[in-house]
């Protein structure tokens, strides 16, 4: 690939080198500190498995509910001209870029027993929403959703009009040309923004602690008990962040082998 | 290959804005008070609930001792005590509890000390109003009370745990909060029928909730130990600020803000 083009230049080479180093250290760092004796002990304590089990579901829910409404917002905002289409799109970043407890505050505002709308919700119905797990997939979706949603979108664009339009004249509905034509097109960008948003929800913890609280086996996700476990035990924080750093890399590695291959060949060839 | 990375180049993107919205800041209240104009600074590390009556007792110390300037640093126990350990720069330490000022003393940092200068208890607080009609602790062992206390990681945590214990509650916290601060939020707000904080942070919030007594609580109390520290590069002015909190002076200080005495 490089040859005929010189030696990379070092001025390029020696930043990279401080990048990656960055980015490595800390990981390898709790890799060597980590009491690994203490793994399995722990592993197979009830408050660990609760917080487990309920990432696991909490991360999983997201990225369902990402693909049943999101998808659908990625599209309209990639195919449907309407006024106030870039003002929608610049609404859907600013979660991204939204420190988490700024987010779990903006949640509490709305959705909190005293909330804009949670204060309605209490009073008509007596549902109250915080200190729920439905609360932790809601403060994970709010996160995650806008990786999803520009990733997708993204690919939509990417992808163009001009099969749909092919699709059109052939007769399909809109409704079909989504579902046979849009959406296989977009696939590289669903398994990616799918990925991401799982990622985000996997590792949130300052809008679900804000918004959600903290309580084993209902709100208490990994984050969160590694967070509290720190405050009075950095040994056994350390070994419970080595679990999710495992089940992350796991996962990852996974989905790439099983999927982002597989899609990215099918963007590719399309 | 130009489609595909057009479709990956804003999932490539998406995750370098992952690591910029990592963890989110855990509300340790870091502030210092810096009054200036001294040639020695003395530099104070406090339990974030010592932040009214240490930035008082370090405003008469200055007075009392022309040439010294205090900055004092207010953050969650168990980080300072973890600095401490560390060697990190400082002069005198002041926590929330015995557990933290033993992390410090664990790791050689305490020059001398510590004495326990301050006690807190723990009181049942309700929003403004009182809402939910909380008349006594025995009432948050209702079937429909929403409560909230600190985790049991936290000093206010562990308390709190034996209360609820010791009185046999059914009825379970309904979060437990990372700090004593989010757990008095969530009662202002309105968000928890009531919630179990230190009499200090009630009296801090007097506005925003009212205060009802456990019975018992001052059985179950925490204490504040202060101490000087081995890095301390002027351990004489350093016990003289020890001494200063020790003083009926700060002592009175301390009361007025609602800790008790040791």
């Amino acid at each position: 690939m490089t040859r005929g083009l010189g030696r990379p230049p070092l001025v390029l080479l020696v930043p990279a080198g401080i990048a990656l180093t960055l980015l490595l250290v800390p990981l390898v760092s709790l890799l060597v500190v980590t009491p690994w004796a203490r793994l399995p002990e722990l592993v197979a304590s009830e408050e660990v498995l609760d917080a487990l089990r309920l990432t696991g579901l909490a991360s999983l829910s997201t990225v369902v509910v990402c693909l049943l409404i999101g998808t659908p917002l990625a599209w309209v905002l990639a195919r449907v001209e309407f006024r106030g289409r870039s003002v929608a799109r610049a609404l859907v970043t600013v979660p991204l870029v939204l420190p988490p407890v700024v987010a779990g505050v903006a949640l509490v505002s709305a959705l909190g027993r005293s909330g804009v709308v949670g204060s309605v919700l209490r009073d008509a119905t007596g549902v109250v929403i915080p200190y729920t797990t439905p609360a932790v997939v809601i403060a994970h979706t709010f996160v995650a959703m806008p990786f999803y949603v520009l990733s997708v979108e993204g690919a939509l664009r990417a992808s163009g009009e001009r099969y749909d339009a092919v699709a059109a004249t052939l007769g399909a509905t809109r409704w079909t040309t989504f579902r046979r034509v849009t959406l296989p097109l977009a696939m590289p960008g669903v398994v990616a923004g799918a990925v991401l948003a799982w990622a985000r929800s996997l590792g949130e913890f300052g809008a679900t602690v804000t918004f959600a609280g903290n309580y084993q086996g209902i709100t208490q996700t990994m984050p969160s008990l590694i967070y509290q476990t720190l405050q009075n035990d950095r040994e056994t924080a350390q070994t419970l962040s080595i679990i999710l750093l495992g089940v992350s890399i796991g996962v990852l590695a996974l989905l790439r082998n099983r999927w982002l291959n597989a899609g990215g060949t099918t963007g590719a060839g399309a | 290959m130009n489609r595909r990375l057009a479709v990956l180049a804003p999932a490539t993107l998406l995750v370098a804005t992952l690591a910029a919205c990592g963890g989110g800041d855990d509300g340790g209240s870091g502030g210092s008070a810096d009054s200036g104009g001294g040639d020695t600074v003395l530099r104070v590390q406090a339990a974030a609930s010592l932040t009214d009556a240490f930035d008082q007792i370090a405003e008469e110390f200055e007075a009392q001792n022309e040439g010294v300037s205090v900055e004092a640093t207010y953050d969650s126990s168990g980080t300072l005590a973890e600095q401490a350990a560390d060697q990190a720069p400082g002069d005198v330490l002041a926590t929330a509890d015995e557990n933290s000022m033993q992390t410090a003393v664990d790791g050689d940092a305490i020059a001398s000390g510590p004495e326990v200068f301050a006690t807190n208890t723990l009181v049942v607080v309700v929003p403004a109003g009182n809402p939910a009609g909380i008349e006594s602790f025995e009432d948050l062992d209702g079937d429909d009370v929403t409560y909230v206390a600190c985790v049991d990681t936290a000093p206010c945590g562990a308390i709190a745990q034996t209360l609820i214990d010791d009185a046999g509650f059914t009825n379970e916290p309904a979060s437990l909060e990372p700090d004593v601060r989010a757990t008095l939020e969530r009662v202002v707000a309105d968000e928890a029928d009531a919630g179990l904080v230190y009499t200090t942070d009630a009296m801090s919030a007097s506005g925003d909730v009212e205060t009802i007594e456990i019975p018992g609580a001052e059985d179950d109390p925490t204490s504040y130990p202060i101490g000087v520290l081995e890095q301390s590069e002027d351990a004489e002015a350093a016990q003289a600020f020890v001494d200063l909190v020790l003083s009926d002076y700060g002592q009175g200080v301390l009361s007025d803000a609602g800790f008790g005495s040791p």
